[in-house]
C-alpha cells in the first residue's frame, strides 16, 4: 500500500493535470524517491490512485530507464556507457569498480550499498567520463579518484 | 476524386486517402506491416516507402511514406524505382535482425504477412550473425498463445486492442530495441476482442491457442463461407477443417456487418462441432435397456415416423430456415411451433413489427459505426452481442473525427488525430439492470430495474415529443437524466436507438421504438436497432409460428409424436413444463446435433449437421438473410435436419435449391434466399469452386492407411463448391469466397485484392439480403404505455438475468476454450440489499422463482441496481426460468 504521504504528494500532482493519468510519471517518481524503486504493488496502487490499468502505468514505468523496476541498493551508481565516456577511458574505471565492489553492471553488493547500471549518455561529455551516484553527478573520473568518492556513500 | 500519376500513367482514386490505400485499392503490391485498413496509419514501421517527385520535371524525387502522404490531386510517384526498392529491403533486414528463423515451426507460417512482405521487398539473404534479443513469453489465457520473440514491433496490437476495442489490459512495455507488447503480469486477456490479435499481427507473436490444440499448416484446411452461429448479429467467418475435424474460425470480411472482426465467442465458440457429446448415429431407445443405442437409419426413420396430421413440430431460433420449414412442411403449418416461450416470442413478432413499421433506419452493423449519438435500452452489449458494442465504440470515435478534421489532421492519420481527441467519445447513454464493460465510456448511465428502464425511455421520447406517452410520477433525478439524454439525441444528426429483449420487457422495446420515432419527428435520420439471442431468431420469427407454450397447450391432452428440431427445450422453460409436454407424446423424436437433456429424454434421435457440415439460411438482427455454406462432409450418418425432415416426409429435397424454391413458393418473404448464393448448378469457367488452397498436401496419403487408391471426392449437392483443390480460382462473388489468396499474398491480407477498395464492399458486392425494410418516411407513431414505477412485493425479490459472453449461449459453451472463461452460478445482489437480507459475499442462498429452485453462492455486486437480484444467464444450475420473475431468497442455516 502506498503511504498517506505519498499518496498526498500524488494527488496534488494530479490536481495540475487536466486528466488524472498526466501525473503517472510524477507518480512513479514519488514512489521511486520514498521507497528506492517502483514494486509490482505499487503500480497498481498508482495505477487505482489515478484511474488507470496497470498496465498503462507499467507501460509508462518501464520505458524510462530512470525508473527502476527492481529492488536496487541503498545507492544507485549510474555509470555513463556512451561513446565519449568509453573513449576517454570508461573500461579501466568500470573495471575498477567492478572489482572494487565485487559486482557486475545490472548487480547490487551483499551488503544492499551499492547497485551498479549502465546508463547511456549522462549529458556532461565535455567532462567524460562521468557516473552519477543518486542525485550526484560526479565528472572527469578515473580510477583513483573512485575509492574517495565511494567512502562518501555508506 | 483526385489523380494521382504512377510512373506518370493517371489514376483516379477518391478524395481524402493516403497514397497506401489508393495504391492496394488500385492493385499495386505495396509493402506494409503497421498500416491496417481498420485501424489506419501511424509510420511506424517505414515499409511502404514509395517514391514522390514534385512535378514532371522533377526527375531526382525524395522517398516518402505512402500511409503518411496524402493522395492529392496531382501526386506523382513510383513505387517500383531501385532507390526505393533498396530502402525497402533495408528496412526490412532491419525489421528481420531480432525476428527468429522459426517459420518451420510457427503456426503463422504459411499465411504469415511478414514472410509475404519479407518476399515482396527482396530481402532474401540474411546477413546478420549476431545474438538476437529474446524474451520471456506470457500465459494470456485460454485464446491466445504469446511468443515474442517474433515481434517486429509495428504496434498494431496494441493500437487494436486499446485504441479499436477500449481494452486497457494489453500495452507497450520498455523501450529502444526492446519493446514488449504483453500484459503487466501473466493473466487472462479481458477484452472480448482479444483473438482479432491473432488477425491484426502480421506474424506469430500472437496466435490461435485453440488451433495450436490440434494444429494443421494452413494449406492443409479446407474452408468454405459460414456465418457464427453464437449470437443474432450474423458475422461472416471462416471455418476450417482437417481430418474431419474442425480446426480454427478466421474473421470473413463482410462490409455492412463484422467487417474485420470477429469476438471471442465466435472465434471460439466451434468446439461443440467436435465435441464428445455429438450424436453421430441415429440412436433409438432400446426395449430391454431403456438405454438410446445406435440403430440403422431406416430402422430410425422407422421409428420417427408418424401418421399424417398426427406430429407437433417444435423449431428452433439456432437452426437454419430451410430446417425450420422443412419440418414446417413435415408437421403441417398449424402444427409448427416455433420453440421459443411465450414471452421471448411476443418480444420478438414486436420487435420486428417495429422494425418494419419505420419510420427510423434499420442500420447494418457497418452504420452502427457511423451513428453520431447513441441510446442504449436494456442490453449489455458486450456480453448480448459484441460486435455491436465494437461498432458503438466506433461511433463514439468517428462522432468526433470532424474535431480533427477542423483541426486539418486526415481522418486517416491515427496518431495525431488521437492525441488531439485524446478521450474524448461521441454522445453514448446506457439504461442496464446492472453496470456493463461500456459504463466507462458513456456519457450517462443509469442501472434500473427493467421497468424503471422502460420509463426512462418513454420519458426521453415524450422530452423529444409531447405527442409520445409519458410515464406517471417520475422522480425528479429521472427526468433530468432523460431530458439531458433527449439533449444530446437532438444535437445529433444520426442518432442510434440501440434495444433488445434481454430484459424480457416488452415496454422497453416499445421505448425504445418511440425514441427512434420521435428523433425522426424532429427531422433526423434516426436509427433503431435490436439486438437478438440467436443466430435465427428473427428467420424464425418471420415464419410465424406459434410459441412453445402454444404447442404444450396444443399437446396437452396427448399427441402422437413430437418432433424436436436443434432445440434444447430445458434451457427454455422449466423442468416441470418440459417433463409433462415430453410425457403427453407418445413418441418424442429429437433432431439435433448435440445429446442435450432434451434429446436425451427423446424416443429417437436423429444425427444433425452443424453448421459445418451442412447448407443453410441464417436471418440476423437486422434482417439480414446470408447463406453459410457446407466446410467439411459430414460423418458418419449425420445430414441436415431439412434432409432428416425431407426424408420423414417422404419426399426428400433433391438439394437446397430444390428447397429453396418450395420455401419461395410456400412463404413468398423467403423468395430472395435463392439469391444468398449461386446455386448448386452454376459453374465457373466450367468449373466447380475449390474448397482446399491450391498447396493443400497429402490428398493421395491421407487415406492410404484404409486404401492404396486415391478416394472419390464426396459428392456436394447443395453448393457450386467442391471438396477439393481443383476447380476456377478466379473472381466469384462475395458469398462463395472461401479464402483470401491472391498471388504474394498468403495472410489474411489478401482481402484487399477482394474488396472494391480497400476496407470498402466486397468486389460485387457485400453478401446476405435483407428481408425486413422499415417503411421510412412512414408517419412516426407512438405505441405501448409506459409501466408503473417498478413496484416492491414484500419479502420477494425482482430476479433479472445477466448476459455473459462466454457461458451463457447454449453452443459455445460446450466449447473448451470458452468454458474454461464462463462464470460459475452466482446471485447477485447490491450492497443495501445484502445488507438488508443479511446476506454477504459467499453465503449460500436457496434461490425459488417460479416453479424452480436453486442453491447459489451468493456475490455483492455495488453496480446492481436497488430491490433486484441477478443470476448469470444460460448459465449451468440455474434454472431455466422466464426472468425478470419474482422469486424468494432464503439464507441457508449454518450446518
Amino acid at each position: 500500500m502506498l503511504s498517506d504521504k505519498i499518496k498526498h504528494e500524488i494527488e496534488h500532482e494530479a490536481a495540475m493535470f487536466e486528466r488524472r493519468s498526466g501525473a503517472c510519471i510524477d507518480a512513479l517518481r514519488i514512489v521511486q524517491r520514498e521507497r528506492g524503486w517502483v514494486d509490482d504493488q505499487s503500480v497498481k496502487d498508482v495505477a487505482a490512485l489515478l484511474e488507470m490499468t496497470p498496465d498503462e502505468v507499467d507501460s509508462v514505468a518501464t520505458f524510462y530507464n530512470l525508473i527502476l523496476r527492481r529492488p536496487v541498493g541503498r545507492h544507485v551508481i549510474r555509470i555513463c556507457t556512451s561513446v565519449s565516456c568509453w573513449l576517454m577511458g570508461l573500461e579501466p574505471m568500470l573495471a575498477h569498480l567492478e572489482k572494487t565492489l565485487g559486482i557486475g553492471l545490472g548487480q547490487t553488493t551483499a551488503d544492499g550499498r551499492f547497485t551498479l547500471i549502465p546508463n547511456q549518455c549522462l549529458g556532461t561529455c565535455d567532462h567524460a567520463p562521468a557516473f552519477m551516484i543518486d542525485d550526484d553527478l560526479h565528472r572527469d573520473l578515473d580510477p583513483e579518484k573512485l575509492d574517495a568518492i565511494l567512502a562518501n556513500y555508506k | 476524386m483526385a489523380t494521382i500519376y504512377i510512373d506518370n500513367a493517371p489514376y483516379e482514386v477518391k478524395d481524402g486517402q493516403n497514397l497506401l490505400q489508393a495504391c492496394l485499392s488500385l492493385g499495386f503490391n505495396v509493402p506494409y506491416f503497421c498500416w491496417h485498413p481498420a485501424l489506419q496509419s501511424v509510420g511506424a514501421c517505414r515499409q511502404c516507402a514509395v517514391k514522390q517527385y514534385r512535378d514532371e520535371k522533377d526527375t531526382a524525387g525524395k522517398i516518402v511514406m505512402a500511409c503518411m502522404t496524402p493522395a492529392t490531386d496531382g501526386t506523382r510517384i513510383t513505387i517500383d524505382d531501385a532507390e526505393s526498392r533498396a530502402f525497402r529491403a533495408q528496412v526490412i533486414e532491419w525489421l528481420m535482425t531480432n525476428h527468429p528463423h522459426d517459420c518451420p515451426v510457427c503456426d503463422e507460417g504459411g499465411e504469415c504477412h511478414l514472410q509475404d512482405m519479407t518476399i515482396m521487398s527482396g530481402h532474401t539473404y540474411r546477413e546478420y550473425r549476431f545474438t538476437k534479443r529474446t524474451y520471456n513469453n506470457q500465459n494470456l489465457g485460454p485464446f491466445i498463445n504469446h511468443e515474442m520473440n517474433r515481434c517486429i514491433q509495428c504496434y498494431r496490437c496494441v493500437r487494436f486492442y486499446r485504441d479499436y476495442a477500449n481494452g486497457g489490459d494489453l500495452a507497450p512495455f520498455a523501450s529502444h530495441n526492446h519493446v514488449f507488447f504483453g500484459r503487466h503480469e501473466d493473466g487472462v486477456l479481458e477484452s472480448e476482442f482479444s483473438g482479432n490479435l491473432v488477425e491484426v499481427c502480421p506474424t506469430g507473436v500472437f496466435t490461435d491457442k485453440s488451433f495450436k490444440q490440434h494444429f494443421t499448416r494452413p494449406w492443409d484446411l479446407q474452408s468454405a463461407p459460414s456465418v457464427c452461429v453464437h449470437c443474432g448479429l450474423g458475422c461472416n467467418v471462416t471455418p476450417s477443417e482437417r481430418y474431419g475435424a474442425l480446426r480454427r474460425i478466421r474473421n470473413r470480411y463482410n462490409g455492412e456487418v463484422n467487417g474485420y472482426f470477429l469476438c471471442d465467442r465466435g472465434r471460439y465458440g466451434y468446439e461443440f462441432v467436435n465435441g464428445a457429446g455429438r450424436v453421430r448415429q441415429p440412436l433409438a431407445r432400446c426395449k430391454d435397456t431403456g438405454e438410446l443405442a445406435p440403430v440403422p437409419k431406416d430402422e430410425a426413420l422407422a421409428l420417427a415416423r408418424a401418421p399424417q396430421g398426427a406430429a407437433i413440430g417444435i423449431g428452433s431460433p439456432r437452426a437454419s430456415l430451410e430446417s425450420n420449414f422443412a419440418l414446417r412442411q413435415l408437421v403441417g403449418a398449424d402444427r409448427f411451433f416455433m420453440g421459443v416461450p411465450k414471452r421471448g416470442h411476443q418480444l420478438l413478432s414486436s420487435m420486428i413489427s417495429l422494425l418494419r413499421g419505420g419510420p427510423a433506419r434499420v442500420p447494418s452493423l457497418r452504420e452502427v459505426g457511423e451513428a453520431d449519438a447513441v441510446f442504449v435500452l436494456g442490453e449489455d452489449l458486450t456480453n448480448t452481442a459484441p460486435l455491436m458494442a465494437l461498432q458503438v465504440y466506433q461511433a463514439q470515435y468517428r462522432a468526433v473525427l470532424p474535431e480533427a478534421e477542423k483541426a486539418g489532421i486526415p481522418a486517416w492519420n491515427d496518431a495525431p488525430v488521437r492525441e488531439l481527441l485524446q478521450d474524448k467519445r461521441g454522445f453514448l447513454a446506457l439504461a442496464t439492470p446492472a453496470e456493463t464493460k461500456m459504463d466507462v465510456f458513456a456519457a450517462t448511465k443509469c442501472h434500473a430495474a427493467p421497468d424503471e428502464i422502460a420509463r426512462l425511455g418513454f420519458a426521453v421520447a415524450h422530452a423529444l415529443n409531447a405527442a409520445a406517452p409519458a410515464p406517471e410520477g417520475l422522480a425528479a433525478d429521472v427526468a433530468a437524466l432523460a431530458a439531458g439524454i433527449a439533449e444530446a439525441l437532438r444535437a445529433a444528426k444520426r442518432p442510434l436507438i440501440i434495444s433488445g429483449p434481454s430484459c424480457g420487457s416488452e415496454a422497453i422495446v416499445l421505448a425504445a421504438a418511440n425514441v427512434a420515432s420521435a428523433l425522426c419527428a424532429a427531422g433526423l435520420d434516426a436509427a433503431l436497432s435490436f439486438v437478438v439471442p440467436e443466430c435465427n431468431s428473427i428467420g424464425l420469427a418471420l415464419m410465424d409460428a406459434g410459441s412453445l407454450d402454444d404447442a404444450m397447450q396444443a399437446a396437452e391432452g396427448g399427441v402422437d409424436t413430437l418432433i424436436i428440431l436443434e432445440n434444447d427445450l430445458y434451457r427454455r422453460a422449466d423442468r416441470a413444463s418440459v417433463d409433462r409436454l415430453l410425457g403427453a407424446a407418445k413418441n418424442v423424436v429429437v433432431l439435433d446435433h448435440t445429446l442435450h437433456a432434451t434429446a436425451q429424454k427423446a424416443a429417437v434421435v436423429l444425427p444433425a449437421a452443424t453448421f459445418a457440415e451442412g447448407d443453410g439460411s441464417l436471418v440476423n438482427n437486422e434482417g439480414r438473410a446470408q447463406r453459410f455454406i457446407q466446410v467439411m462432409p459430414p460423418q458418419e450418418a449425420i445430414q441436415e435436419s431439412w434432409r432428416w425432415c425431407g426424408e420423414l416426409l417422404g419426399k426428400p429435397w433433391k438439394n437446397l435449391d430444390v428447397l429453396l424454391a418450395q420455401l419461395g413458393a410456400v412463404l413468398p418473404g423467403f423468395a430472395e434466399l435463392a439469391k444468398l448464393a449461386p446455386p448448386a448448378d452454376a459453374r465457373f469457367g466450367g468449373q466447380r469452386l475449390p474448397r482446399q488452397p491450391h498447396r493443400y498436401s497429402g490428398r493421395t496419403a491421407m487415406q492410404a492407411h484404409l486404401s492404396v487408391h486415391e478416394p472419390q471426392i464426396p459428392n456436394d449437392p447443395d453448393s457450386a463448391f467442391t471438396f477439393s483443390m481443383e476447380g476456377f480460382r478466379g473472381a466469384v462473388p462475395a458469398a462463395v469466397v472461401p479464402s483470401y489468396y491472391a498471388p504474394g499474398w498468403n495472410s489474411v491480407q489478401g482481402l484487399n485484392k477482394f474488396q472494391e477498395e480497400v476496407g470498402g464492399p466486397m468486389r460485387g458486392g457485400d453478401p446476405g439480403v435483407r428481408l425486413i425494410a422499415a417503411a421510412q418516411g412512414a408517419r412516426a407513431e407512438f405505441r405501448g404505455a409506459p409501466p408503473a414505477a417498478q413496484a416492491t412485493r414484500g419479502a420477494e425479490r425482482l430476479i433479472v438475468s445477466l448476459p455473459h459472453v462466454f457461458g451463457s449461449e447454449e453452443l459455445s459453451a460446450l466449447s473448451g476454450p470458452v468454458a474454461e472463461r464462463a462464470p460459475q452460478p452466482y446471485l447477485a445482489v447490491n450492497e443495501a440489499d445484502a445488507a438488508a437480507m443479511a446476506l454477504s459475499q459467499g453465503d449460500v442462498v436457496e434461490l425459488s422463482v417460479g416453479n424452480a429452485q436453486a442453491v447459489l453462492p451468493v456475490e455483492v455486486r455495488a453496480s446492481l441496481a436497488p430491490g433486484l437480484v441477478g443470476v448469470p444467464a444460460g448459465i449451468a444450475g440455474i434454472p431455466a426460468v422466464q426472468l425478470p420473475g419474482w422469486g424468494t431468497i432464503t439464507k441457508r442455516t449454518e450446518g
